[in-house]
């Protein structure tokens, strides 16, 4: 059912969505923790406080994709760029979800679903940067 | 820290780690393409947020209504209100950095065991930037 609007990508998106969105309210509703990757694994960083949920949470990440690549039997997607630009973005990456204290997960989820103006603003302007950003890097490829 | 919470973190992750992979945003290409509509625009990415507020907004509605989550004793959430210069600059160097490499942080952990040298290299610059920013601004 490969319709033009419809279609297969937009129902992986819906279907990866809901599955994020569970892993959430999960999250919540038993720990009472914001599924907010940037500063679960910041968190990490901080042996000497014993962050054992943090590093379950990241080790569940890493097998989730794991076995769905494994068992889809898919390959890793390929990153585009060189190892350089990578350690540019990584290392913007990090200031930026540090600074605003949360990324994707933390503000463009977990913060929208409680309505925290904090979170709402980050995301409109995380994602109005990184659409600038991707359309200026597409004209100099 | 009791056992179950650590379990329901592990599940939690996986199901997080699955819809990513699922979903699409591991993939730098399909990233890239999503962030730039004036290009060949695939906006199948913005069904991923919608698909899961439209989970967390109505559950976390209910899950607010108690006092305590069913395996602690309190929420962990940030009650800050203040749009200060913090939020409005860090939310745009990520937008910028996830604009470059077509990678935001959940996605770029999770594709660590693909063993691409770039993505081990963009998670440790990731948190080299994680903890020179805690140290600046201590």
């Amino acid at each position: 059912m490969d319709t033009e609007f419809f279609n297969t990508g937009i129902i992986n998106a819906i279907g990866g969505g809901f599955l994020i969105g569970t892993s959430a309210v999960l999250m919540m509703l038993l720990n009472g923790r914001i599924a907010g990757i940037s500063g679960i694994f910041f968190q990490l960083s901080k042996p000497t406080q014993k962050p054992m949920w943090q590093l379950a949470f990241i080790v569940g990440l890493l097998g989730g994709a794991f076995l769905y690549f494994h068992f889809t039997n898919q390959a890793y997607p390929h990153v585009l760029f060189s190892w350089e630009l990578a350690i540019v973005g990584g290392f913007i990456v990090g200031v930026g979800t540090r600074l605003s204290s949360g990324c994707t997960s933390g503000h463009g989820v977990c913060g929208i679903s409680r309505f925290s103006p904090r979170s709402i603003v980050a995301t409109l302007v995380f994602m109005s940067t990184g659409i600038f950003t991707a359309s200026l890097f597409s004209l100099i490829d | 820290m009791k056992l179950s919470q650590i379990i329901v973190s592990l599940v939690s992750g996986m199901l997080f780690g699955i819809g990513l992979a699922l979903s699409g945003m591991m993939d730098p290409k399909i990233v890239t393409a999503f962030l730039n509509p004036f290009g060949d625009w695939n906006y199948s990415l913005a069904f991923v947020m919608a698909s899961a507020i439209s989970v967390t907004a109505p559950a976390f509605y209910f899950i607010f209504k108690k006092n305590k989550p069913i395996l602690d004793d309190s929420f962990y959430v940030s009650d800050l209100k203040n749009i200060d210069k913090k939020l409005l600059i860090g939310g745009a160097l990520f937008g910028i950095g996830w604009g470059i490499y077509g990678l935001c942080p959940g996605p770029a952990i999770a594709q660590l065991f693909s063993y691409q040298p770039e993505i081990i290299i963009f998670v440790f610059a990731m948190m080299g930037g994680m903890l020179a920013t805690e140290k600046l601004s201590r």
